[in-house]
């Protein structure tokens, strides 16, 4: 065991930085972190920079200060593209499957930098997913609303990503829906994956949550476990409604 | 007898002349077609690229024949064929570095690219004139017709002659492998679907690794067969003149946005209606009509609507009535 190995499996560090090389820093001295086995969940207000945050871990803005690591490795100046080589898994909030094509052309899509077979991938997403079998030669497009971010999470898993981070993967469904959405991601979550997402709906995320990060102004605010802060006063009279 | 005549008189004026017509235009549609999904702007050069692959076809065609080398009943431009693509593709990728690559870059906007594609047609249409020179030229050689107009007369006995050319055959089986080829492409492999993929979502493309300056490279090949294609098919069955081939963009156009651009199944549905439209409205039907009615009922007139002068005319109103009804096109492409 080295140094570098008891940090946690994913961290952005003191992350300072905002969109473009001039815009107005959004995130403060901000550090999220993710580890095997573990659902790290980012909540907090409208414009705290929770999807910030996120995609500053995956390299969609640049850091002024701070760093982020991947397993040991400094990943602070890859792009996207690069970090999905090395890794990491994103599922953006928007416009995250390709709709005009089939849902097994989704997950082969998303499987592209592999060169190796990949159909036991394919399986293992059809297990998780099963309703994206018998749907798998149907327009990703048609599907509900459910259904597609069932697309874009299994073409994400495709890579056979070591993180897997999710950004806003309930956004737009009905609770129910939401429910399952949650029950597949703890599934994934106990395979060994390590999950990071980001929610609005604080109360459920926080449930299934093994670490939560509450941002404000772009800062940490509170952090721990997700019982720890649904128990916190501050954080239920702040975010939770009481 | 009378329906007969009828039948064949349609067939060999207007069917077998627009199927042919259709073709070469369908296949000049999916090139605009794919370079709007692809590279997301509308090509006004794409005429001059035609030009530019059925000039460089034709040199070469000469080349063979005067070295004694042909393809016996079939057109030498065929042999040529292959040669025009690959001068073209050089010609679209060098185009697409000097030029286009530094507005994708610059993450222009789409109606900047396409007022430089217009400055590249310039250039292009200029090159190929000064090549080839603005004049006729034909190149076509074999066989002229496959069923020629007596045969046909002595065979049936009827008054109506058809005749088939070995031009416009040739461009329906060539048209039919074209597609089937390009569809197999688009559908079947994984460049293909990495295409596609690029052309619903560019942002998640990029995330699932795929690298966009190879999609534009194959993308662009793609065209220049197409594109050189359809222009020898188009110049096998007319002639080639390099004012033509930059008027073709037009009902090339057209075809493209009637079948929903962006759409290839969209592009080849285009190119049979604009082509059918064209050719029934400029044809001449008091013969058909002749033998259909009663003697009584013969028109006096030639019943042609509109001379063939305006033949472009058909491509903008069917263009019109499409963008009014259904902006998109039939098979609901991009809004343009």
């Amino acid at each position: 065991m080295n140094a570098a190995s008891k940090e946690p499996f994913l961290i952005g560090r003191a992350m300072t930085g905002g969109y473009g090389k001039s815009g107005p820093d959004i995130l403060h001295n901000c550090t999220i972190a993710v580890d095997p086995g573990e659902i790290a969940v980012i909540v907090g207000p409208n414009g705290a920079g929770k999807s910030t945050a996120m995609k500053a871990l995956f390299g969609m803005l640049d850091l002024r200060q701070g760093a982020v690591h991947l397993d040991g490795v400094d990943i602070t100046h890859l792009s996207p593209q690069e970090r999905v080589v090395q890794g990491m898994g994103f599922v953006p909030q928007t416009h995250n499957i390709f709709t005009s094509m089939t849902v097994e052309e989704n997950l082969e899509m998303g499987a592209f930098i592999r060169r190796d077979d990949f159909s036991d991938t394919m399986a293992q997403v059809y297990d998780l997913f099963p309703i994206l079998k018998d749907k798998r030669h149907q327009a990703a497009g048609e599907l509900s609303g459910g259904q597609r971010q069932q697309v874009a999470v299994g073409r994400a898993l495709m890579t056979q990503p070591k993180v897997l981070m999710l950004d806003e993967p309930t956004a737009g469904v009905s609770p129910i829906v939401m429910d399952e959405l949650f029950d597949r991601i703890i599934e994934v979550a106990r395979t060994g994956l390590p999950v990071l997402m980001v929610e609005q709906n604080a109360r459920q995320a926080l449930a299934i949550a093994d670490k939560g990060y509450v941002l404000v102004m772009g800062a940490n605010a509170h952090t721990g476990t997700g019982k720890e802060l649904l128990a916190d006063p501050e954080v239920r009279q702040s975010f939770l409604g009481g | 007898m009378d329906i007969l005549n009828a039948i064949v008189a349609l067939s060999n004026f207007v069917l077998i002349p627009a199927i042919a017509y259709g073709s070469q235009l369908a296949i000049g549609a999916l090139g605009v077609t794919l370079i709007y999904d692809i590279l997301r702007f509308s090509n006004f050069a794409h005429g001059d690229t035609m030009a530019f692959g059925t000039m460089v076809t034709i040199l070469f065609t000469w080349l063979f024949q005067s070295m004694g080398i042909t393809l016996g009943p079939l057109p030498t431009a065929l042999l040529a064929l292959p040669l025009g693509i690959a001068a073209t593709g050089l010609l679209v990728l060098g185009t697409d570095r000097m030029v286009y690559r530094f507005y994708r870059r610059q993450k222009a906007a789409p109606v900047v690219f396409v007022i430089v594609s217009i400055g590249v047609m310039f250039i292009m249409n200029g090159l190929v004139r000064f090549i080839i020179g603005p004049g006729d030229q034909r190149f076509a050689d074999g066989a002229r017709f496959i069923i020629s107009a007596r045969d046909f007369k002595a065979w049936s006995g009827l008054n109506e002659g058809l005749a088939l050319k070995t031009s416009q055959a040739i461009t329906v089986v060539v048209a039919v492998m074209v597609v089937a080829a390009l569809f197999w492409f688009l559908n079947r492999t994984r460049t293909g679907k990495s295409m596609r993929a690029y052309s619903d979502n560019e942002d998640l493309a990029l995330l699932s690794g795929i690298n966009p300056e190879r999609v534009v490279l194959v993308t662009w090949l793609i065209v220049a067969a197409l594109a050189t294609v359809a222009g020898v098919l188009y110049g096998l069955d007319k002639s080639f003149k390099p004012f033509t081939y930059f008027q073709l963009l037009l009902p090339i156009f057209a075809s493209a946005i009637v079948g929903g651009l962006g759409s290839p199944l969209g592009a080849i549905a285009g190119g049979f209606v604009i082509a059918f439209s064209e050719v029934l409205v400029t044809y001449p039907l008091k013969k058909i009509l002749g033998y259909l009615l009663p003697e009584s009922l013969e028109p006096n007139g030639l019943v042609q609507l509109l001379s063939t002068d305006y033949k472009f005319a058909v491509s903008f109103v069917i263009l019109v009535i499409v963008l009014l009804f259904r902006p998109t096109g039939l098979f609901r492409g991009k809004s343009v």
